[in-house]
């Protein structure tokens, strides 16, 4: 149960645990946004939850086409809005007003006219921490270690590359079958994904070739679609 | 199920009133029709090449007048700040004065990432990049002076922040001294954190392209494991949209709490309400001037016309115009109060001191020549579309508001109300080698900007190109844009002869 629920948090972060002796994942390459979509729309149909799709910039309409909801990084913002608000006020409020409280030119010890500008600056200063960190958190980053980094291709998910990875924990997962219903889908190409747990990957020579399956063109896959 | 969907995707697609109207409605925001693969190569080559010869020639001197300002800062340490011009009646004088005109430039920078994104002014992707950058530095630049005019900075790090000293006081929050501080570090870290959250997937697209492990494993620990997953896309889009509107009310706060650092006295020329939105329409005056002055020339250097077009540049130019107009009209505003409220020192201040008074020339040339006069140039299209104008009058417009806040700062407390504390301000040669050398600081950051980080943000750059709209390719499935047929990208002959080891995979 708590095994469980701790999995599928991480899954929400993109982070799908492996398991001994099976391979991680099967990522398949699409050729341009609008395809990379339909794919997205087509796994989830078919009941596939630990999916993720890569690309080098954020797609319109993916979130949608994934299903996913509203992004909690706004909460976390407010919260550090609201911790900073009243930080910039104790903070006034106690050194100024109660600690060591100063006669100057006869002001209040306290006011809070005075205490805007702070108060307003720390709630902004914790506002963007919130951001920034729950922004990391909900996303499982740093992580440095992502065993997609094995795939060659998979380099170009930041440059002009179109990726969509099915975990292989995920409970529909079959290796032959997820593999070809990506192919039907309209997939270039489908890599097998292996967590090989080598921290550095440093291309000295030609790896084995891994594609166990390449589409020249994406018109033929489609003209197999059933 | 399958069948329906298949049938969405070959449907043919739904006709944009007039053909391509829907992408010629406005005008292209890059230019040559690049593709996804040409961004990335043609901002990523400037970090990866070998350091061009030009590059190390700005970094040389660049980093001697850096070595000046370092000199500078050292003679003042170990002299106490007598070594500089001010001093009674002019109590704050070119140290705030280079402050206040530091900061300024920075507030550019924001409001291009962070005002403009809240805009929906898409044509910001280009520029955002080094306009932030330009931000980062310029408040660098700006805290140097406040924390050397203490004469201490060792002891400033320590009374400034809330801590308690010896005597367990604690800093006086009524100060705007204190909101000061408050808001330029709060503006300096938030700049930060939008800065580097916008840098991550361009890091990470470096990182992906690395061929030494060195860059691998600096490169990979800065992009924090960056994969482009859209589970990631989608806080971060979340994060940087809540980061541009905490930006965007900080930017402005930032300003007007320096401009309380003057208008919150009782100095003739200081103690004026209008001071806020007049100090943040000429921050943002000045520092529009100094990105059109750096991606004038970058742009030129690095070759990225097609990328920084001179459309960018013509909407700069009217921000400036604009702003440039916002700042004339503050002038003729104080003119305006100080006659009709009809305080003797108020009248006396703006009509006798600042315009016909021993500094009445930096008046005439600073604020009326400079900042009121040559901006209206950008009326005529002629003008604000010629490179060497605009250049021209993006110096002249960081000149003329230098002279602004030296009129406000140093001519407003240079005659006090009894004629016995009148006195003559001049600058020592420390003052004057201190200014030049912060312009060593900033271009040596500058340049190490260029040279080592994506200097355009790629990733945005490729959201905004027309082929990266999914609703384009509800056809035969991957036709392109008519742009990327038509492609002008000189370097790509560079990259065919270049001994690239590494063919690009595919899946």
């Amino acid at each position: 149960m708590a095994r469980e629920f701790l999995r599928d948090a991480k899954a929400t972060m993109g982070i799908y645990e492996g398991e001994e002796g099976r391979p991680y994942a099967l990522l398949a390459e699409f050729s341009n946004p609008g395809t990379l979509l339909h794919a997205a729309e087509r796994v989830r149909a078919a009941g596939y939850r630990y999916f993720d799709t890569h690309s080098p910039f954020p797609i319109h309409g993916m979130d949608r086409a994934m299903g996913l909801g509203q992004s909690k990084v706004g909460l976390i913002t407010l919260g550090g809005g609201i911790t900073g608000l009243l930080t910039g006020w104790l903070l006034q409020w106690w050194t100024g007003g109660y600690d060591f409280p100063i006669n100057v030119g006869g002001k209040p010890f306290f006011a809070w006219e005075p205490s805007i500008p702070i108060m307003f600056e720390l709630t902004i200063l914790f506002s963007s921490f919130g951001a920034l960190f729950g922004m990391l958190a909900l996303n499982g980053l740093p992580r440095l270690y992502n065993p997609l980094f094995y795939s060659e291709a998979f380099a170009r998910a930041t440059d002009d590359g179109f990726f969509l990875q099915i975990a292989a924990t995920d409970k529909r997962f079959d290796l032959e079958r997820t593999h070809q219903f990506l192919l039907d889908i309209g997939a270039l190409g489908v890599e097998v994904v292996e967590d090989r747990e080598v921290p550095d990957i440093v291309p000295v020579e030609e790896p084995e070739a891994e594609a166990v399956e390449v589409r020249p063109h994406v018109a033929e896959s489609e003209g197999r679609l059933r | 199920m399958a069948a329906d969907k298949h049938a969405s995707i070959t449907a043919p697609a739904h006709v944009h009133p007039g053909g391509d109207g829907h992408y010629d409605a406005e005008l292209p925001l890059v230019r040559g029709g690049l593709t996804f693969h040409d961004v990335t190569e043609l901002v990523s080559y400037h970090t990866e090449k070998k350091s061009p010869v030009g590059w190390l020639l700005a970094f040389a001197l660049a980093s001697f007048v850096l070595l000046i300002f370092l000199s500078c800062l050292s003679y003042l340490v170990w002299n106490g700040i007598g070594v500089w011009g001010t001093n009674i009646p002019v109590g704050w004088a070119w140290p705030i004065v280079d402050f206040v005109f530091w900061v300024g430039i920075g507030h550019a920078g924001t409001l291009i990432s962070a005002i403009l994104f809240l805009l929906r002014q898409r044509w910001r992707t280009s520029i955002n990049r080094a306009a932030e950058a330009m931000t980062i530095f310029a408040v660098i630049c700006a805290l140097m002076f406040p924390l050397f005019h203490t004469g201490r900075p060792w002891f400033a790090i320590y009374w400034m922040p809330p801590i308690p000293n010896q005597m367990d006081m604690w800093p006086q929050f009524k100060s705007p001294l204190m909101w000061d501080v408050f808001a330029v570090s709060s503006y300096f870290t938030v700049s930060l954190i939008f800065w580097y959250v916008g840098l991550v997937p361009d890091l990470a697209t470096l990182r992906d392209r690395a061929k030494t492990v060195l860059r691998q494993r600096v490169l990979g620990s800065l992009a924090l494991g960056w994969t482009g997953a859209n589970r990631h896309w989608r806080n971060y889009e979340k994060a940087y949209i809540l980061l541009a509107g905490l930006a965007t009310p900080l930017v402005l706060s930032v300003h007007s709490v320096v401009s309380f650092d003057f208008a919150v006295s009782l100095i003739p020329g200081w103690h004026t309400t209008i001071f806020p939105p007049y100090f943040v329409a000429g921050a943002i005056f000045s520092g529009f001037a100094m990105v059109v002055t750096l991606l004038v020339a970058a742009r030129k250097v690095y070759g990225l016309e097609n990328l920084i077009t001179i459309e960018h540049l013509e909407k700069m130019n009217l921000v400036i115009l604009l702003t440039g107009s916002l700042v004339a009209f503050s002038y003729i505003a104080e003119f305006f109060i100080a006659y009709y409220s009809g305080v003797e020192y108020e009248s006396y201040y703006f009509f006798q001191v600042r315009v016909l008074g021993p500094y009445g020339w930096a008046w005439f040339l600073g604020m009326l020549t400079c900042n009121v006069l040559l901006p209206q140039l950008f009326w005529f299209k002629k003008m604000r579309r010629s490179i060497p104008v605009m250049f021209a009058i993006s110096i002249t417009t960081n000149i003329g508001m230098w002279f602004e806040r030296f009129i406000i700062t140093v001519v407003s407390l240079h005659r006090d109300y009894l004629p016995s504390s009148w006195g003559y301000f001049s600058p020592t040669w420390v003052d004057v080698l201190t200014l030049l050398g912060s312009f060593g600081l900033f271009f040596t950051l500058f340049l190490l900007f260029l040279r080592f980080a994506p200097m355009v943000a790629m990733s945005e750059v490729k959201a905004i190109l027309p082929q990266a709209d999914p609703h384009l390719y509800e056809g035969d499935g991957h036709t392109a844009h008519p742009a990327t047929t038509e492609r002008s990208v000189p370097y790509i002959q560079s990259e065919e002869e270049s001994d690239d080891d590494s063919p690009r995979r595919h899946l």
